[in-house]
């Protein structure tokens, strides 16, 4: 048995499990996808402490897996399907239908993006629609994109992109940004980026690949054509939470509820990082959340022997 | 000893179209952090499926040509050759179940 699964290797998953390993707890953290989670999609962290001339999301993830891995954290790419609850152990029901038991959960699923959900999004997707700057943004060289959405991620990708597109449409529903002041600036000084407000996606256009979007003004309902090679989307996030929905209380988006020392409504499962209802989401409180969990599982654990 | 075999546009036909069996190619780059992630997965594959399955790995910005004749706009994509053929793709990280499954069902 296991004293603490932590499930999701993000920034909040991988410090839970560098302090539970640390202070000698038997620790698996499960990722399904890609360790890091959406922090490897950025191509530069400028307000993570210690990294005053910043740091791509990969090399600091690097670093927190090092961590880890110096301190026998078990890593494993499994999906986890449900949760289990018993009086003296908790059961991980994993996606291949084999079964860990623990005594301990810390819930550090994230969050993932959200999609349009207009024609064209999925039929394009990986022929010029994407949810990665960092990734894709070198086949879109010398072309022209438009950036869906208004909050910090829009701005930050469409502030990279720039260096490489000729040029951006930054699209966005609402006739102001959410994202913070330094970035609107720079934003509205760079001279590659035409700002469109009021405007929503209502298809992408193309044949084999992304040749156009059709968007359309909220407020006089004009539609419009514009011709882009690629189209990328940063209009919000989902908790994965879905998997536990019928053991763990959430808010109506599905952020779990936990409290000031990450406890949710089941003793000894914890939360952390984007999918815990909280109001910043960053890689430093992801970090945070995920040593108060670990910590707290850890005292649960003393608590049960006793 | 590296199962996966580094692919360029001098190899692509002997290992890739021409191979006797199937292939699986990973589009990936240097600065792509989901395709750095996704690496070990692919890596795994390529220790299970040994013998069965070929696993290739591409980089986007060494061997353009290709990546431009296959119209690679996403990075990681992962697609699977059959007698030279494009059978499957996967665009973007998934789970490791995810892409066993789809290859169960090619191979």
């Amino acid at each position: 048995m296991y004293d603490v699964v932590i499930v999701g290797g993000g920034p909040a998953g991988l410090t839970a499990g560098i302090y539970a390993a640390r202070s000698g707890l038997k620790t698996i953290i499960l990722e399904d996808k890609v360790f890091g989670g959406q922090i490897v999609f950025s191509a530069d962290l400028e307000n993570y402490p210690g990294f005053p001339e910043g740091i791509s999301g990969m090399d600091i993830i690097d670093k927190f897996l090092e961590q880890a891995k110096k301190f026998d954290v078990e890593i494993s790419y499994d999906g986890v399907e449900s949760i289990e609850n018993d009086i003296s152990c908790k059961r991980v029901i994993l996606k291949n239908k084999s079964c860990i038991t623990t005594k301990t959960v810390i819930l550090a699923t994230g969050a993932s993006a959200d999609k349009l959900g207009c024609p064209g999004e999925a039929k394009f997707l990986g022929k010029g629609v994407s949810y990665c700057a960092t990734c894709d943004g070198a086949f879109f060289k010398g072309k022209t994109v438009a950036v869906i959405g208004g909050g910090d991620s829009a701005l930050e990708e469409a502030l990279y992109l720039a260096n490489l597109v000729k040029k951006i449409y930054l699209i966005h529903r609402r006739d102001q940004f959410r994202a913070v002041k330094i970035l609107q600036d720079r934003i509205k000084k760079n001279n590659k980026v035409e700002i469109i407000f009021d405007n929503v996606v209502k298809e992408i256009l193309g044949d084999k690949f992304v040749k156009g979007v059709l968007i359309e003004n909220v407020k006089t309902k004009q539609q419009s054509r514009l011709d882009i090679d690629g189209i990328f989307i940063y209009i919000g996030l989902t908790p994965n939470s879905k998997f536990v929905s019928n053991l763990i209380q959430t808010d109506e988006y599905g952020y779990i509820i936990a409290n000031e020392e990450m406890e949710t409504n089941i003793p000894g499962i914890y939360a952390a990082g984007d999918a815990r209802k909280k109001s910043l989401r960053q890689v430093v409180t992801a970090c945070a959340d995920g040593a108060i969990a670990a910590s707290n599982a850890q005292k649960y654990i003393e608590k049960m022997k006793a | 000893m590296a199962v996966e075999v580094k692919l360029t546009t001098d190899n692509w036909e002997q290992e890739v179209l021409k191979s006797d069996i199937p292939v699986l190619v990973d589009f990936w780059a240097p600065w792509c952090g989901p395709c750095r992630m996704v690496a070990p997965v692919v890596s795994e594959i390529a220790h299970e499926y040994e013998g069965k399955l070929k696993v290739g790995k591409l980089n986007t910005d060494e061997e353009p040509d290709i990546a431009v004749r296959y119209g690679i706009m996403s990075i990681p994509t992962l697609m699977v050759f059959k007698n030279g053929e494009v059978v499957d793709q996967i665009i973007g990280a998934a789970p490791k179940e995810y892409f066993t499954q789809r290859l169960d069902k090619i191979l």
